[in-house]
């Protein structure tokens, strides 16, 4: 039954990805990047994360992909037409994805886990938003502050990049 | 029975996928958007090996990942903002200047 519902999401999360580099409008590229990230979510579901799952769907299907549609209406990038989409440097670019395939299948075939299991069993993690919010705050509390300082420089760096030049003009609304 | 490899597999195949799209788009939004496919296919192994190996480790790693995925967005995005504003393209070939 899992399994069924693994390879449902596994099979419409890697059709949608494809469909993400291979449409011609970046809207639409955008939409099938949002299906893809659905497909995440219940995936992450089925790893018995629902915290994860619910983060996905609040950071990335509201906030991240907001963000894109926005660009993409403020730039008002047209369509790209289909014959010119692809760059001359395709052919090598297709040789190191061939190659990425071949090394990293082989290093999953033979990959083996040699580490000891830990203690947070799936009984544990029934109640895994709290067992997350615990070791958050507790154990990786130095990392937490470090990523919310992060985020503020990020936020600043983003206005002050799509900020007018000063003495170019007084008010921001001038173009 | 579900089992790493299955995880770790598709992981995969969206790397890959991401890593097409980052290779061979000329639009530099759909190669914005092709890295978040990255991050979310590392993200998807990292939550199967927190799974599988039975450690919290992993989980939390995600969410640092999701928060570094959303800042590495916003300033991408207002860069992409500002060239367009001064050369007034968005196609990686066009954006030359720095080139020997």
């Amino acid at each position: 039954m899992e399994q069924i519902f693994f390879y449902i999401f596994a099979i419409v999360a890697v059709a949608s990805a494809i469909a993400v580099i291979s449409v011609r409008n970046p809207v639409h590229s955008a939409m099938y990047l949002i299906v893809c990230f659905l497909q995440v979510a219940a995936i992450f579901i089925l790893l018995r994360s629902p915290f994860l799952a619910a983060v996905q769907v609040f950071i990335y299907v509201g906030a991240v992909m907001v963000l894109f549609l926005f660009a993409v209406m403020v730039l008002d990038i047209g369509k790209e037409s289909f014959g010119e989409h692809m760059h001359s440097q395709a052919i090598p670019a297709g040789i190191t994805v061939l190659g990425l395939l071949a090394v990293v299948g082989w290093l999953i075939s033979k990959g083996k886990i040699t580490v000891p299991l830990g203690n947070y069993t799936e009984e544990v993690l029934t109640k895994n938003t709290e067992v997350v919010g615990k070791s958050l705050y507790t154990q990786f509390i130095f990392p937490f502050e470090v990523v919310s300082l992060l985020l503020l420089i990020a936020l600043v760096g983003a206005i002050v990049l799509v900020m007018k030049e000063k003495g170019k003009g007084a008010g921001s609304t001038r173009s | 029975m579900l089992t790493l490899n299955h995880f770790l597999i598709l992981s995969f195949i969206l790397f890959s996928i991401g890593v097409a799209g980052v290779l061979l788009r000329r639009n530099i939004i759909i190669v914005l958007m092709s890295l978040e496919l990255i991050f979310n296919s590392v993200n998807i192994s990292l939550a199967a090996f927190a799974y599988y190996l039975q450690s919290i480790t992993g989980t939390v790693f995600v969410v640092f990942n999701i928060t570094v995925a959303a800042a590495e967005v916003a300033i991408g995005l207002a860069i992409l903002v500002a060239v367009y504003r001064t050369r007034k393209t968005v196609y990686v070939e066009e954006l030359k200047d720095m080139r020997y």
